[in-house]
């Protein structure tokens, strides 16, 4: 420790380039964080991340070519051999490749949203730390979306890359389903969010939102098959689903699919309110967890 | 000067008068109360620090001292009262009044997956405060931290001692006027704790405000100008540890076992020697001016403990004296 100046009281003359040798004033720091702290937050994550940055970078680029191989290249020749209609004139491949990108993204959501949130609050505590600093729980909250957010944008971006490697995405518009793929992550992520944000006592609840959310919605959401062929009773999972609502406007963009635009439209709309509501309920949940 | 303000102070120390600059004081609590649902683990307690000064909430683990120090810290809100810190309300100004605070929580909340070193940088960033401060902030506070040598390791590779020193570290990354210490050698071997305390000390010495809890007499002894003794919520006494021993117990103790068997019943055969004969479980104290004049008039009585000890009072006895219970059971 060097010799302390007096809270508040900081050497008015510097040589200008020096580093400053003392922290500025704890007023500065407040209105600092006032600003900018959930960018602080989110930098916080994103250190952490960069420790497992291999696992999201494999998980990025190893997911689509597996599943993309698998279902696009294998399945396909049997889908078509069977010359099975209703994939709008495209290639199986064409068919399943944004869909297969927005469920990573909701994947993702699905996990970023929920153990980190846990660990926050209750198995190590971590947003304690922060909290202590001049950052507010809603800061908190939002420095994790916008790290998951960016995480978001950096695997689609690699997943489409691969999806046009495959020659998958014959629209000029493709690149739009990696904006479109982290819609469909926050909608699904965020409401889960609040909902975690909700846990006092953890008795596995993210392990039955992963096997009876999160999997019929992959498989029930127009993803393998156009969602008309299912029997109307179950139609309606689709309608609520992320999952359904990102893949039909990822469509629109990676191969020109053909849908009304009012129907385009309304996939939008349901993606942004649901995100704006998992968004209000995180923060109202946090702000109630945490204190002022 | 100094010196002069330092007499003044072990003369009136319970309100001791502030210094010259502003704010006279930097923490103010009126009537302070918390419940969780019915319980009140703060229960209307009231007291002022002043700047410089290290001020102690000691009592008993669950009498409330951490929910105390989360108010104060701006993370938790009161149900009633008033509290003020750096003259501000932490219900309404919680970012204003963390911006003040150095935090030394009770268990330690560190970046596990981040090195040492990151660890004080990613903090200092929730300040605001530019990475040209802080990277040699942050060996500097390694330094003083005796980390320097672990400053690439991951967090989870420290000791329990080590993490302790570096969430001591991290508290001083935005070169906090007051530092919040919750219990902070609970759980560190004496050799880990006294480095603890050495590091406080310094702090102390450049004048940083120290509010700690503790539930160690002797943690409390050494460190703080003045404590209050809380129990159930509710402040007990207060005053310098000096003047509370002075006050609530005598100056010397004489410690007896006669055997677990004998001691509850051998009180009344001691009545009358001292001040005033305390029976635990484990042996009998006899509060007394001069101990061992104690000691003379009990084997003058034919009675032959198995072991005595005769020692100065400590605030272990001043605890047991307003609450009839032993501090750490």
């Amino acid at each position: 420790m060097t010799e302390a100046a007096p809270g508040g009281q900081r050497p008015l003359s510097q040589p200008p380039h020096a580093a400053p040798v003392h922290a500025h004033a704890p007023a500065v720091s407040a209105a600092r964080a006032r600003r900018w702290g959930a960018f602080y937050y989110a930098e916080q994550v994103l250190r952490v991340m960069k420790g497992y940055g291999w696992t999201i970078i494999m998980y990025g680029v190893g997911q689509p070519v597996a599943y993309l191989f698998a279902m696009g290249v294998g399945l396909a020749t049997l889908v078509e051999a069977n010359g099975a209609p209703g994939f709008g004139g495209v290639s199986y491949l064409v068919f399943i490749a944004p869909a297969l990108l927005v469920s990573a993204a909701v994947m993702t959501g699905a996990s970023e949203f929920t153990f980190p949130v846990m660990d926050g609050f209750k198995w190590r505590r971590v947003y304690y730390g922060p909290h202590a600093s001049p950052l507010t729980p809603q800061q908190i909250a939002a420095g994790q979306i916008i790290a998951v957010t960016v995480r978001f944008v950096l695997q689609s971006a690699l997943f489409f890359a691969v999806i046009a490697l495959f020659g998958a995405s014959p629209g000029g518009w493709g690149a739009v389903s990696i904006v479109v793929a982290t819609l469909a992550g926050l909608s699904f992520g965020l409401p889960l969010m609040a909902y975690a944000a909700s846990i006092t006592d953890d008795k596995g609840q993210f392990a039955m939102v992963m096997r009876f959310v999160v999997t019929p919605l992959f498989l029930f959401s127009g993803t393998f098959f156009p969602l008309d062929t299912l029997p109307p009773a179950v139609r309606w999972i689709g309608w609520i689903s992320p999952i359904w609502h990102g893949t039909q406007l990822g469509r629109v963009f990676t191969y020109g699919y053909q849908e009304p635009p009012l129907l385009t439209a309304a996939h939008l709309v349901f993606l942004l309110a649901l995100s704006a509501a998992g968004w209000t309920l995180t923060r109202r949940q946090f702000a109630r967890r945490m204190g002022p | 000067m100094v010196r002069v303000a330092e007499l003044q102070s072990k003369a009136s120390p319970v309100d001791r008068p502030p210094g010259a600059g502003a704010p006279q004081y930097v923490i103010t609590a009126g009537n302070l109360t918390k419940y969780y649902g019915d319980v009140a683990a703060v229960d209307g307690i009231s007291f002022r620090v002043a700047a410089g000064e290290a001020f102690g909430l000691l009592g008993p683990n669950g009498a409330g001292k951490s929910t105390a120090m989360k108010m104060i810290g701006g993370v938790s809100r009161r149900t009633s009262g008033s509290l003020s810190v750096m003259g501000l309300d932490p219900d309404q100004h919680g970012p204003e009044v963390r911006a003040h605070l150095g935090v030394v929580p009770q268990q330690d909340n560190l970046d596990e997956e981040l090195r040492v070193r990151d660890n004080l940088l990613v903090y200092g960033r929730y300040f605001g405060l530019p990475m040209s401060y802080l990277r040699p902030k942050a060996d500097e506070l390694l330094e003083f931290a005796q980390l320097t040598d672990k400053a690439r390791s991951r967090v989870d590779a420290l000791s329990g001692g080590m993490k302790r020193r570096l969430t001591i570290a991290r508290s001083l990354i935005n070169e906090p006027r007051i530092l919040l210490l919750d219990e902070p050698t609970t759980g560190l071997d004496p050799q880990a704790r006294h480095i603890l305390w050495d590091r406080l000390f310094r702090l102390k010495e450049q004048g940083v405000t120290l509010i700690l809890t503790t539930h160690y007499m002797d943690e409390a002894e050494q460190l703080c100008d003045r404590l209050i003794v809380v129990d159930k919520g509710r402040i007990m006494a207060g005053g310098s540890p000096a003047a509370l021993i002075r006050e609530h117990s005598s100056r010397e103790v004489l410690e007896l076992r006669f055997g677990s068997d004998r001691n509850a019943g051998i009180g009344a055969e001691l009545a009358g020697i001292g001040e005033r004969v305390e029976t635990l479980p484990d042996r009998v104290l006899i509060y007394a001016h001069d101990g061992e004049a104690a000691l003379e008039q009990v084997s003058a009585r034919g009675l032959r403990p198995l072991a005595s000890l005769v020692r100065r009072s400590s605030l272990e006895d001043v605890f047991l004296r307003l609450t009839g219970r032993s501090l750490v059971d």
